[in-house]
Order: structure tokens, then C-alpha cells, then sequence
């Protein structure tokens, strides 16, 4: 496959799954009660632990509030979505095992190649559960783990317990508990002390259905003084109807060690999108998120860290395309809890053709976090007359020896910039591409450079066809 | 075609919000000559350079502007570049995050360049900028006189049949202004015609131009040779009282 057809495979939005001829083998639906969080637990052949996680998730999700601040998914109605879909597809560890038409599918995506090129180990889930997880032997040998998350329920379970749902409770908010709930698919890494995993590892979500829900959970655990690099892709072919993520991402990050955490987010614009990602960050270790949130109607999501040792730093840089009928809500949460503790939050918004982008922030720094400094960034760049950005940025600072700097602009693709570029002999479209590109170049310099390919390539779509701000 | 090689602006009326703004301004920059156009502020003279470019907000209500006996008006404002007119704009704008090396890169590949860092560099020093400068955003936090270096690199790098440099010596030192001055002469032994736009007339008396037009209130006013900046100098702008 040539670079240019990846791209476009990456980044069009009519990946066709009709051609795939997918059946599922369970499917689960309609009201959320005891009876189905049960048969789900059944079907994926669970320990007793989890039944009972999964059973107080549901209590909590019964008795908590529903948020009263989210805008834009009165559509989204939960009794009417198939909540657990198990392809009737066994999982593969080799692209020739799958049936030709999936493999296909993801051809077209482009992950056998960027796999090739670019990672160490790849998880592909489809629904709700993974179809593809395959990573390098010598890995595995230096005791990295990389493993279906309900497979490694199975066979770690005192070291999954240790982890799940620890740091995101499901009585944080009514859908963490319902991810509690009905949580499905998703991989668990475990990073043993002192090992760096040099490249990418990734795991990859497709919904190809419609009314569908998707929860994945996925843990990543680094080892003292260990790095790695995680990465998600998110794809979707457009549907009739809507359908729902609703993911969980915890991260543990020991002493000294080093995550990065990279999203990139190209749900079709039928799918309501909730990300609940915390990390939890110990003495001295450092956690990276990048978040490219280029697709999906509606997004709600909001990197978060809790900096629990002294020394400990996040940094969370979000790039969020709203662009026609979409509200794209992200952000970033940082609690400072520990002395001489260090967070950086960049976030860049593009508004378009009618979309809402919106910056929600907190930065906490508590009592006894003494020398820690905190610093957020927060730019939008709207196109169009049509279209908004809003910042709702928050600051509980309780240490007054703590530094914690907050800076916003709101700007408009303004009329001399593309002037001045088109007397230069580009087109109109190029300008703006290359003030889009400008615009979230210090984001994309985070990428590695498959993926910063991919996002260029995908703002580029994006944003050749619409008008000027005039 | 008709017979006037260069830039042709034949009888120009343009209109900025309905306010007419050029009330039929006439000129010729042939190819190879330096034309200094002075005027108080307010007096077109940017309006003009707008309007030979295609500004979406200028409108021509009347005339033509012509590059080596082809009509301009009515093509886009990039048909005009790419045909070889270049303006060096006296305020030109920040464009955050986008490096110097990929603007000029990108400007350059649109006309068939391929340039390499060495040629990019080798012509920001020819107006006094150091390599460095490949690496910032494009005048993301320049001074007004690196804009204009900026600028007249770019004059120099594409090679126009006709440049337009509007107010290029504002915000430089002396040694600026004259290093920019000879510059100016290159580009025009080059073979471009170069329409030298100044409010300062002192300005133009280093550069010599081969011919001065003096435009007031959207109109010429004057026009010949340096005699008539030696008049301006004395006596003020026609019409403006000093």
C-alpha cells in the first residue's frame, strides 16, 4: 500500500464494514439491568471479582445523578443501544489468521503497515472485543505484558485487581459507574521495572455498528524507572444512526518512570464520544498525553492526572477540530498533591462551519504542595462567523508557594493573514492549511512521525473546502 | 495586449466600502525601471499596491491594471502573484506556528522551486538577516524592520516581473535604508519593474528613481523626474498644507 492510499484509508470516514459480512456471536441489549450485567460477566467467563465490580458499578450507575451540564446528546438513548457485541471472529495473533474481509478492513485503515513501520505490539478491537493482538517476542521474554484486558482478568488477576478502576472509581461520575458496569474489550499493559519499550505499542477501536455502545478499558502500568509509549487510534464508518464510546484509561506511572499516552480520535460524526483517562502519577515519574481529537458529534474528554510523589509532572496537549454540527468538550484535570510537582497543559481548538469547541480545565494544587508549578495554555481559532469556542478554565490553588500561570487567546483566521499568503501565489485553501498547520505545530511536534503524517493529512482534508472568516 | 511592458495602471478607480479610495490614478513601471511613488498618508498609495494585488475588500469601479499588456483584473489575487507581481507589504502580518523555512519552502514549490536551507539563508543575508531566522514563525515576534528584511528577501528569492515595496525603508536605521536601497536597484537590473512606495521623499532622493509620481487624495498630483521630489521637499505636498 502506497503512503499516500494509508493516509487516505486513515483518514475517510466511508470505511464500508457492510462488505465485511460481520456477525457477532453474543449480542446484548436494551435495558440496563442486573440480568444483563450478569450474562455479560457470563459470556466472557469472568472471576467472581469482577461480577461484583461490575454489579456495584450498576447500583452506583442507578443512584447517581445524570450530569447536568452536557449538552447535545438528547439522542442518546441508553436502553436503545446493544451494550456488549462479541464478533464471532477468534482472536488472531497474525493478520493471515483473520477472516479475509476483516483483515481487509483494517488493511485499509492501514494498520498491518503502520504496525510494520512503526510499532512493537498491536491490539485491534472490533466491537467489543479485540480480534488482533500481537506483539514482539523479545518483549514478552524481558516481561512486558500485553494482553486482552479480559484475558488478563483471567490470568493476572491479582495484578489487574490491583490496578482496575483504582484511580477512576466508577463512583466518580454516573458514567464511569456504567462503564464499571458493562466495560468490555481494551488491553492491559503491564511495563516491569526498568524496562524501556523503545517504540510505540498501540491498540486500535473500530465501531461498525450502529446503537452500539463501546467500552473498552485499558491500563497501562510502567515499572519504576520504566518508559513506554501507548498509542490509540479510534475509526468508525458513518452510520444512519449514532452510536457510543464511553472508554476508560488508567495509567500508573511508578517511581521515575515515563508514560506517553497519544490519542488519536477519528470517530465518524455519528458517534457520541466519552473518555474517562486518569492518570495516576508516583515520585519523580512523568506522564505525556496527546490528545488529537479530529472526529465524533459529540466528545467529552479530559486527560487527567493525579501527581501523587514529589517531583512528579504531566503534561497534556489536546489539538480538538469541531468542525459543521459537532460540540467537542475537552480538556485536562491536574492535581498537584506532592511538593515540587510539575504540570503543563497546552490545548488547541479549531472551530468550523458551525462547531463548538470547548476548553474545560482545572488545575488544583492542595495544601502541602509546596514549589510545584502549573501552567496552562489554552488558544482557539475559529473560521467562521458560524462557529464557537468556549474556555471554562479553573484554578484551586491552596499552596501559596506554588506557581500556576494561565494564558488564553482566542483568535480568527483574519483576512490580511490570508491576503498575504495568496500574494505569495497560494491558492486559498493552502493558505489556510498552513496557518491551520502553524496553528497547532508545537501538538503535531509532539507526534512520532507516522502520526504526524496522519494528522496533517487529516487537518488538511478537513479544512481545504470551507470559507473564510469574512 | 497593448504596448506597455511591466505594470500598466490605465485611468484606476477603486472603492473600499463604498468610499472611493483611487480616483483614477494612471502609472507605468516598466520593466527594469524604479518608480517612486510618494504621498502623504492617506493618499492611495497602499490602496494602489491592494489593488494591483486583488484585495477582496478593494474594488475596482473603473479602468485596468495591466502586467506586460495582460489584464489583471478579474484573476484571483495568487493568478496575480504567479504571473510575477509581488508585494512587499508594509505591514505584514504574524502567522503563528508557521516556520520562515516551510513558508518560503511552500511559496516557492507553488512556482517550481526546490530550495535548499543554503539558497534560503544566502538570501536572508542579502538584507541583513542571520540563518537563525529560517527557524522562527514568519515575524512572529519581529521588529518592524525585520518584517521588512523579511519581505525584501522574498522580493529578491521570486524573482517578479513587478515589485511592489510599500513603505519597505519605515522602521529600518540609515544603513538599513541604504543597504535596502541598493537592493532595490539589483532587483530592477534584474529586470523587474519596481514601484518604490515612500511617504518619505528623502528616502527616494537616496534611491534615484527614474521616475516620481506624487499621489494626493487618491489622485496624481505630480509627476517627472527628481525635480519633483526637490519640490515636494520645499514645499509640501501639493494640496496638504506642511
Amino acid at each position: 500500500m502506497s503512503k499516500l492510499s494509508l493516509l487516505e484509508g486513515l483518514t475517510l470516514d466511508q470505511v464500508s464494514l457492510d462488505s465485511v459480512g460481520l456477525r457477532a456471536r453474543v449480542t446484548l441489549s436494551g435495558r440496563i439491568s442486573r440480568s444483563l450485567v450478569e450474562e455479560l460477566s457470563r459470556a466472557k467467563k469472568e472471576p467472581e471479582w469482577m461480577l461484583r465490580l461490575r454489579l456495584r458499578s450498576l447500583e452506583l450507575f442507578e443512584k447517581l445523578p445524570m450530569p447536568n451540564w452536557l449538552v447535545g446528546i438528547e439522542e442518546l438513548n441508553l436502553e436503545e443501544l446493544a451494550h456488549y457485541i462479541q464478533p464471532d471472529v477468534q482472536r488472531a495473533s497474525s493478520w493471515e489468521e483473520l477472516p479475509e474481509e476483516i483483515r481487509r478492513a483494517y488493511e485499509r485503515l492501514g494498520l498491518p503497515e503502520i504496525e510494520r513501520k512503526a510499532l512493537l505490539g498491536l491490539a485491534a478491537q472490533l466491537e467489543s472485543e479485540n480480534v488482533y493482538l500481537a506483539f514482539r517476542k523479545f518483549l514478552e521474554e524481558r516481561g512486558v505484558i500485553l494482553m486482552d484486558m479480559s484475558e488478563a482478568v483471567a490470568r493476572y488477576p491479582d495484578l489487574v485487581r490491583r490496578y482496575f478502576m483504582r484511580v477512576f472509581p466508577p463512583s466518580d461520575h454516573k458514567f464511569a459507574a456504567l462503564h464499571g458496569a458493562l466495560w468490555s474489550g481494551g488491553v492491559f499493559l503491564y511495563v516491569p521495572p526498568g524496562v524501556r519499550v523503545e517504540a510505540p505499542i498501540e491498540a486500535f477501536f473500530l465501531i461498525a455498528s450502529e446503537l452500539e455502545s463501546q467500552m473498552e478499558h485499558t491500563i497501562v502500568v510502567a515499572g519504576e524507572g520504566s518508559y513506554v509509549h501507548f498509542i490509540e487510534g479510534c475509526s468508525a464508518p458513518l452510520f444512519k444512526r449514532y452510536s457510543f464510546h464511553n472508554g476508560m484509561v488508567e495509567i500508573y506511572a511508578h517511581r521515575n518512570s515515563h508514560v506517553k499516552f497519544t490519542t488519536i480520535q477519528n470517530w465518524s460524526r455519528n458517534i457520541v464520544n466519552f473518555n474517562n483517562k486518569r492518570a495516576l502519577v508516583e515520585e519523580g515519574a512523568t506522564v505525556e498525553w496527546v490528545e488529537g481529537s479530529i472526529g465524533s458529534k459529540i466528545s467529552y474528554v479530559y486527560p487527567s492526572a493525579i501527581l501523587r510523589g514529589e517531583g512528579a509532572r504531566v503534561s497534556i496537549a489536546n489539538v480538538t477540530i469541531a468542525r459543521g454540527a459537532t460540540w467537542k468538550d475537552s480538556g485536562a484535570k491536574v492535581y498537584h498533591l506532592a511538593p515540587n510537582t510539575a504540570s503543563e497543559v497546552v490545548s488547541k481548538s479549531i472551530s468550523a462551519g458551525g462547531g463548538v469547541a470547548v476548553y474545560r480545565g482545572l488545575v488544583r494544587v492542595a495544601r502541602g504542595a509546596r514549589g510545584s508549578k502549573a501552567a496552562v495554555k489554552c488558544d482557539s481559532l475559529i473560521l467562521d462567523k458560524a462557529s464557537k469556542a468556549l474556555t471554562y478554565p479553573r484554578n484551586e490553588v491552596e499552596e501559596e508557594d506554588a506557581t500556576v500561570v494561565h494564558e488564553a487567546t482566542t483568535g480568527r483566521l483574519s483576512e490580511e493573514v490570508l491576503f498575504y499568503l495568496r500574494s505569495r501565489g497560494l491558492e486559498e485553501r493552502e493558505a489556510r492549511r498552513l496557518v491551520v498547520l502553524g496553528y497547532v505545530g508545537d501538538v503535531l511536534g509532539r507526534l512520532p512521525y507516522e502520526y504526524r503524517l496522519v494528522l496533517s493529512k487529516v487537518l488538511e482534508l478537513e479544512f481545504e473546502d470551507i470559507g473564510g472568516y469574512a | 495586449m497593448i504596448g506597455h511592458d511591466g505594470l500598466y495602471v490605465d485611468s484606476l478607480r477603486v472603492s473600499v466600502n463604498g468610499r472611493l479610495v483611487l480616483r483614477g490614478v494612471t502609472l507605468h513601471v516598466p520593466r527594469g525601471r524604479v518608480v517612486g511613488l510618494v504621498g502623504p498618508n492617506g493618499s492611495g498609495k497602499t490602496s494602489l499596491a491592494y489593488a494591483v494585488l486583488g484585495h477582496p475588500l478593494y474594488r475596482v469601479e473603473g479602468g485596468e491594471i495591466y502586467l506586460d499588456g495582460e489584464p489583471l483584473t478579474g484573476l484571483k489575487t495568487e493568478e496575480r502573484a504567479r504571473r510575477g507581481v509581488f508585494l512587499a507589504f508594509q505591514s505584514p502580518p504574524e502567522i503563528p506556528g508557521l516556520g520562515v523555512r516551510a513558508f518560503l519552502r511552500e511559496v516557492a514549490a507553488r512556482r517550481g522551486l526546490s530550495l535548499e536551507d543554503g539558497e534560503l539563508s544566502s538570501y536572508l543575508r542579502l538584507v541583513g538577516l542571520d540563518e537563525s531566522y529560517l527557524g522562527r514563525g514568519v515575524h512572529e515576534g519581529f521588529s518592524g524592520g525585520e518584517r521588512k528584511r523579511l519581505e525584501f528577501a522574498q522580493a529578491l528569492l521570486f524573482k517578479p516581473k513587478v515589485a511592489i515595496l510599500d513603505e519597505v525603508d519605515s522602521g529600518l536605521d540609515l544603513e538599513g535604508v541604504r543597504l535596502l536601497v541598493s537592493k532595490t536597484r539589483e532587483l530592477a537590473e534584474a529586470g523587474a519593474g519596481v514601484l518604490f512606495i515612500s511617504h518619505n521623499p528623502h528616502v527616494l532622493q537616496l534611491l534615484q528613481p527614474d521616475e516620481v509620481v506624487v499621489l494626493v487624495g487618491g489622485e496624481v498630483a505630480l509627476r517627472g523626474g527628481l525635480d519633483v521630489l526637490e519640490e515636494v521637499v520645499r514645499r509640501g505636498y501639493p494640496g496638504v498644507r506642511g
